[in-house]
């Protein structure tokens, strides 16, 4: 087990973030929705200090026998001693992934990077979800019902048989063919439910593709609404060893933040999208 | 936990006077500055650890992409990014000298005279053991590679370098030269006391649908386990042409590789991709390779150094040595 120290972004206290690299159980693996598959593992260490937000590293065979790299997903959900990640099969290592059966193992590092900032003084949390961007808020929004928020649900998609609903709340969905809910993307959708709606002090938290997350950012900044992604980045280690997953800061103190270790997950006005 | 098994075999070696305690290192750029994870491996069980690259001021790096995965290997394009050697003192030094391992201090530039400044003041610390010296980074405009593939200016920066200091100069040299052999005869014969071989592969990938290079700077270096029989190669190339000890370096990703490389000639391995993969592996080969000695009987792991049977009638490799 790995000890990495960290500040809390929101209360700066010292904690002790407890990383593992472990090779743990496949409880299941099923295809939910097109493409989209759900992987349920055990590892009770990292259910112990997982945070909404946080994503692992997986590998998912030994080397020699698969792609080098490790993918990093974002944790899904947790459930007593089970770890859930939602993923596109896609690639040589998600298609891999996606053939796991029960007893199989994988080896996981994690839980690794930043969470979202819940505790931040909002009454509603509005989650924006595009395609499988969808992944860290069924985790998310267990913890935000715990603190009793308000929370809507803005998920968006291709079609409607990409459509993932579970364990979230209040969903409003948009499609793009139509098929389903709202014809357009969403934050069109998410843009025209803000106008009609009072919602007290609202907070955003948003994962998708680019386009998206830059959409999302120019909307917030005119509306001054605090919003917080969850990016992606090519990474090899998923720790800050290899430098590989730099997002430019808005700021001038150093030119790029890493994904893997300041993020994944950021304030929009930290970053440039 | 068990007494480390390399206790019953001879791992260390000596290099310029600085004994190492085994053979297998961290290579520069795979393992940040050692802190990155406080306890993310027990590096005082390693030989040491090579620095990520210090220039004088901080560099950014190059804009994201920089990582593309390959076949069994992955191309990088980081550019350098790292804190500059004034942070560096202040703020890691002073927590690598506690890690009870050796610290070599790896130096990129892109000016002679920055090379010089870079380590007068390192030599003016405590902690470090020695010093590679990346004349060969595939990533970057100035320097980098423009020196590692110009013979007499890798020979310049060696003797300029080593009239500044008494520690071990490590020379990290660049596969992407006809005859890796010459660079490492000149840098030897200016008075390097080992090369590091080798940097990474200059390589590329395009994505077909938007018909863009998949890294943001085109080209970058190509690493791991791809490169280990190119590696090799050039490790029994500089073997059969210098003296001096050689830091064999590719894709290694076991015992049984840095085994190899013992055997075509490397004093020492570095690891450097597979880090990313499991932090601890470097540890696991510096066991690995004790058992291996242990397995078969041999006492002094540096009785493997070079100890390739081959018959060399029949090599290609030695009409251009």
């Amino acid at each position: 087990m790995f000890i990495v120290v960290r500040k809390n972004r929101e209360s700066e206290e010292i904690v002790m973030n407890k990383i593992v690299q472990q090779w743990c159980k496949v409880q299941s693996c099923d295809e939910v929705a097109a493409k989209t598959f759900l992987l349920r593992f055990t590892s009770p260490e990292i259910t112990a200090s997982a945070q909404p937000g946080q994503f692992i590293n997986v590998l998912s065979a030994e080397t020699g026998q698969g792609p080098l790299l490790r993918r990093p997903f974002s944790i899904a959900r947790v459930e007593g001693d089970i770890v859930e990640l939602l993923f596109h099969a896609i690639g040589t290592g998600t298609i891999l992934l996606s053939r796991k059966r029960p007893g199989e193992t994988i080896d996981v590092l994690g839980p690794l990077g930043q969470p979202f900032r819940v505790d931040a003084d909002y009454d509603t949390a509005l989650i924006v979800a595009g395609g499988i961007g969808v992944a860290p808020f069924p985790f998310l929004t267990l913890n935000l019902q715990k603190r009793h928020k308000r929370i809507e649900t803005f998920v968006g998609y291709r079609n409607a048989g990409q459509i993932i609903t579970s364990h979230l709340q209040n969903i409003h969905i948009a499609t793009d063919d139509g098929s389903k809910g709202f014809h357009g993307n969403v934050v069109q959708l998410f843009e025209s439910f803000l106008e009609r709606t009072d919602l007290g002090k609202v907070k955003i938290f948003a994962c998708g593709p680019t386009i998206m997350l830059k959409a999302l950012t120019e909307l917030a900044k005119r509306r001054t609404l605090c919003c917080e992604v969850s990016l992606e980045g090519h990474m090899a280690c998923g720790v800050g060893l290899c430098q590989g997953c730099p997002v430019e800061r808005s700021g001038d103190e150093s030119k790029y933040a890493l994904v893997c270790k300041e993020g994944p997950v950021f304030l929009t006005t930290d970053i440039i999208i | 936990m068990a007494a480390p098994i390399e206790n019953k075999v001879k791992t260390s070696f000596t290099l310029r006077g600085v004994e190492f305690k085994n053979r297998v290192f961290v290579a520069s750029g795979t393992f940040g500055y050692g802190d990155e994870i406080r306890t993310l491996v027990d590096v005082s069980r390693l030989g040491g650890i090579v620095t990520k690259s210090l220039s004088w001021k901080p560099r950014a790096g190059n804009p994201p992409q920089r990582i593309v995965e390959t076949a069994s290997g992955m191309l990088n394009s980081i550019g350098l990014a790292n804190i500059g050697v004034h942070t560096f003192i202040e703020q890691k030094l002073p927590y690598l000298r506690k890690l009870g391992t050796r610290i070599i201090a790896n130096i990129a530039a892109s000016s002679l005279q920055e090379y010089c400044d870079v380590l007068s003041l390192l030599e003016k610390q405590e902690g470090i053991a020695a010093y590679e010296i990346n004349v060969s980074c595939p990533n970057v405009r100035e320097g980098g590679l423009s020196f590692g593939t110009d013979c007499s200016m890798t020979g310049k920066i060696t003797a300029s370098l080593r009239k500044l200091t008494h520690k071990a100069l490590i020379i990290k040299l660049t596969p992407n030269v006809t005859h890796i052999s010459e660079f490492a005869r000149i840098v030897e014969s200016e008075g390097a006391d080992a090369v590091s071989v080798i940097n990474t592969l200059i390589g590329m990938a395009i994505d077909i649908r938007t018909r863009k290079p998949k890294l943001s700077t085109v080209t970058g270096g190509l690493s791991g386990p791809a490169i280990k029989p190119v590696a090799l190669a050039k490790v029994y190339e500089v073997a059969k042409s210098v003296k001096i000890p050689i830091f064999g370096i590719g894709g290694i990703a076991s015992a049984e590789d840095a085994i190899e490389f013992l055997l075509a000639g490397a004093t020492a391995v570095q690891v450097g991709t597979m880090n990313f993969i499991d932090p601890a592996i470097s540890v696991k080969i510096a066991d690995g390779l004790a058992v291996y000695a242990r397995e078969h009987g041999i006492s002094d792991i540096g009785m493997l150094v070079g100890a390739l049977d081959a018959d060399l009638k029949f090599s290609v490799l030695q009409s251009w040595l």
